[in-house]
């Protein structure tokens, strides 16, 4: 492969922060700080032409004096009117991508506008990419490259965002700060004057670092590369595309009832399912789907079953699969037999299996590796893990805890859903079939032991049943695509 | 923007393998009847001409008529209710497609997409229904099969009130024709409504080409 412009963004060998600022509220500290405080892997400049330190690093006067070479990208935080100055010292100094944060461009009206033209010109005629402007910054955790004027910085992970929005790039990594599924690289594409949402796609697309990528777009310019570039990375790796900015307009006067179904979103629509890539119609939906694909193998078909030692859950997923395209096959007879030697004669007989309380110690595990190995199951939700640690949780904080000799009872709750999480990722790996495990309290008790687990092992606990269902339906969908349409591509 | 008249617009689209009902131009009602005649059994006839893209609306369909002298009465009205607007007009003599199962299907150059392929539920109904797919043309066969499961009523396609299931290999080979003639130089839109499922099989009762201004 050959390198490629965005290896200088995401893998540069040095960073330069221009416009540092000592002023904390400044986004010119902010970048120099989340640069610093990430750890960033390579050699770290800053230029301010007042201050002689900041943050404990000494700075330069400007761009001017970083040595050729040792640098590859430049993080602009400057008033609009010394970009272009900055730019023709980057390219001096062998610098060959900037990131430019500074607002007043395009955004800010017709004049902003040509400024932001004339800067993209100049950076064309120096040979520097640029992204931004007016975009909050990028990410890249195999680099440590922490390169943005505002948090999070996230965890490491398998998930790479491109967005139209930054603070949605920043709800994406919030997301899987909170849920341990995390991120490889994140970029915020700002006005994208040179580089755009689906640019980085591509990129993402042939990272080694990303198993899955989530976007967020709002235009998108010339429809048919915009298609060509979606097909592309969604044939690599799955991606998951969120559209803001819906209309139900009309693309044509109504000459054919054809041009007058033709809604821009009807389009759009047939536009992604046609190239493969995934559509979540919002942000919570399109992570739970985009860490789903990052973590967890993609359904050989869509025969699905819920296990779940929580009844209503198990009913609430079992109704989600059926509204949905899996399949929620009848419980196969040999699965109920082996199922029975496992429980007490009253737990539920029927696909949503409902263990009804009977479980003992390793009944979970036996019932998980049970419905993962049949050769009849696809995919499995799993419900009622964390139960027993939240019950834990509150032994704990009681006040009979020391008196009623309560610690034993407490550690033997909290392992054994430690023990449920780690079932239903090993009997994951071990078949190769989806297994979601879903619960609230993934959310409302991220503590507990059961959620830990899962983010322990590299998976995602979704926090709710449906949700994780309406996750396994994207993947599914995905799966069949990828079937008909790349099978015989070699 | 010009279009071609029903006759021309379902010619065009059987070239591409798409099944069209039987129908027959007549130029008087008593040529209507004897069309009629030929067709044989229960016929609609309308009023058919390159000005004339939205006949129900002007009540210039007659449907299921089934003797020389409902054919005849149904002609003289429609020929009388021309109008100068219409420009050169005939008579449409179409066989009757039985089918409880009405779908709609089209070609549209969007804006931001270019030509786009759709596929959806209702037939006359569709735009009121609103439940319909689209692929960016060219399409590929597995991209026919796809907007047939998109469409996400597996029930509508099964067996339904003694008719058998929909073919739906015939009804991605319909999406494929038509989505080769909307590739075709000039074409801006086209519209099949209703395709009406008969025995099965998909076939074009009303059909519209619309060409792109030169």
């Amino acid at each position: 492969m050959s390198p490629s412009p965005f290896d200088l963004f995401f893998n540069p060998r040095g960073i330069v922060v221009a416009g540092a600022s000592t002023h904390p509220g400044k986004f010119g500290f902010v970048a120099l700080h989340n640069v610093l405080a990430g750890g960033f892997s390579g050699r770290l400049f800053a230029t301010n032409p007042e201050q002689p330190t900041i943050l404990g690093i000494e700075t330069l006067a400007s761009v001017d004096e970083v040595p050729h070479g040792a640098a590859d990208l430049v993080m602009v935080c400057t008033p609009p009117k010394a970009c272009p100055d900055i730019l023709r010292s980057a390219a001096d100094r062998g610098i060959g991508a900037a990131f430019i944060a500074s607002g007043g461009f395009r955004e800010s009206g017709a004049e902003g506008a040509r400024a932001e033209d004339q800067l993209i010109e100049l950076a064309h005629s120096l040979g520097i990419v640029v992204a931004g402007p007016n975009g909050q910054g990028l990410i890249s955790t195999p680099a440590k490259l922490a390169a943005q004027i505002v948090a999070p910085v996230p965890p490491a992970g398998p998930i790479a965002v491109a967005s139209q929005s930054g603070n949605l790039v920043s709800a994406f990594m919030n997301y899987a700060a909170h849920s341990g599924v995390g991120i490889s690289r994140a970029v915020s594409a700002g006005n994208a004057a040179m580089v755009g949402v689906v640019d980085y796609l591509g990129w993402f697309a042939n990272d080694p670092a990303t198993k899955a990528m989530a976007a967020y777009v709002e235009g998108v310019g010339d429809g048919r590369q915009f298609a060509a570039a979606i097909r592309e990375a969604a044939t690599a790796k799955p991606v998951v595309l969120v559209k803001g900015g819906t209309t139900q307009r009309g693309a044509q006067a109504a000459a054919s009832h054809t041009g007058a179904l033709a809604t821009d979103d009807r389009v759009f629509d047939g536009m992604v399912r046609q190239s493969g890539a995934v559509r979540a119609a919002t942000i919570e939906e399109a992570f739970d789907a985009v860490a789903a694909f990052a973590t967890q193998p993609l359904p050989a078909g869509p025969r699905t079953l819920v296990l779940s030692s929580a009844g209503g859950w198990g009913v609430i997923a079992a109704d989600a699969v059926s509204s949905s395209d899996l399949e929620l096959i009848p419980l196969p007879s040999d699965l109920e037999a082996a199922i029975d030697g496992l429980v007490p004669p009253r737990w539920s007989r029927n696909n949503p299996i409902d263990l009804a309380g009977g479980e003992s110690r390793d009944t979970i595990p036996d019932a998980i590796n049970l419905v993962a190995d049949h050769p009849e199951v696809d995919a499995v939700i799993y419900l009622g893990m964390g139960i027993q640690a939240n019950t834990a949780s509150y032994l704990r904080s009681g006040p009979y805890f020391e008196s009623a000799d309560l610690a034993r009872i407490c550690e033997y709750h909290e392992r054994q859903d430690g023990r449920f999480a780690q079932a239903a990722a090993e009997a994951s790996v071990r078949t190769g079939k989806p297994i979601l495990a879903a619960t609230e309290l993934a959310v409302t008790q991220p503590g507990n032991a059961g959620p830990v687990t899962m983010a322990a092992e590299g998976r995602y606990c979704f926090s709710s049943a449906d949700r994780a269902v309406r996750a396994l339906d994207h993947m599914w969908w995905h799966a069949r695509w990828r079937n008909r349409h790349c099978s015989a591509a070699s | 923007m010009g279009a071609l008249s029903e006759f021309e617009s379902k010619q065009l689209l059987a070239t591409h393998g798409i099944q069209v009902s039987r129908d027959k131009l007549a130029h008087s009602a008593e040529a209507a009847v004897d069309a009629a005649m030929e067709i044989g059994g229960s016929v609609a006839v309308k009023l058919c001409g390159p000005a004339l893209a939205h006949k129900s609306e002007r009540g210039l369909v007659r449907l299921a008529l089934d003797s020389p002298d409902g054919v005849r009465s149904a002609a003289e009205d429609l020929l009388a209710l021309a109008t100068a607007d219409d420009g050169e007009v005939a008579l449409l003599v179409s066989e009757m497609v039985e089918g409880h199962r009405e779908l709609i299907a089209g070609v549209v150059h969007t804006e931001q997409f270019g030509a786009a392929l759709m596929l959806g539920l209702g037939g006359v109904l569709a735009e009121a229904v609103g439940e319909v797919v689209f692929r960016l043309l060219p399409v590929s066969e597995a991209d026919c099969q796809d907007m047939i499961d998109d469409l996400g009523v597996s029930a509508l396609l099964a067996p339904l009130r003694g008719e058998p299931a929909v073919d739906q290999d015939a009804l991605a080979a319909t999406l494929l024709g038509l989505a080769q003639a909307g590739c075709r130089e000039g074409i801006e839109a086209i519209d099949i409504n209703p395709l009406v499922i008969r025995d099965g099989q998909p076939v074009a009762v009303d059909g519209l080409v619309v060409m792109s201004s030169p």
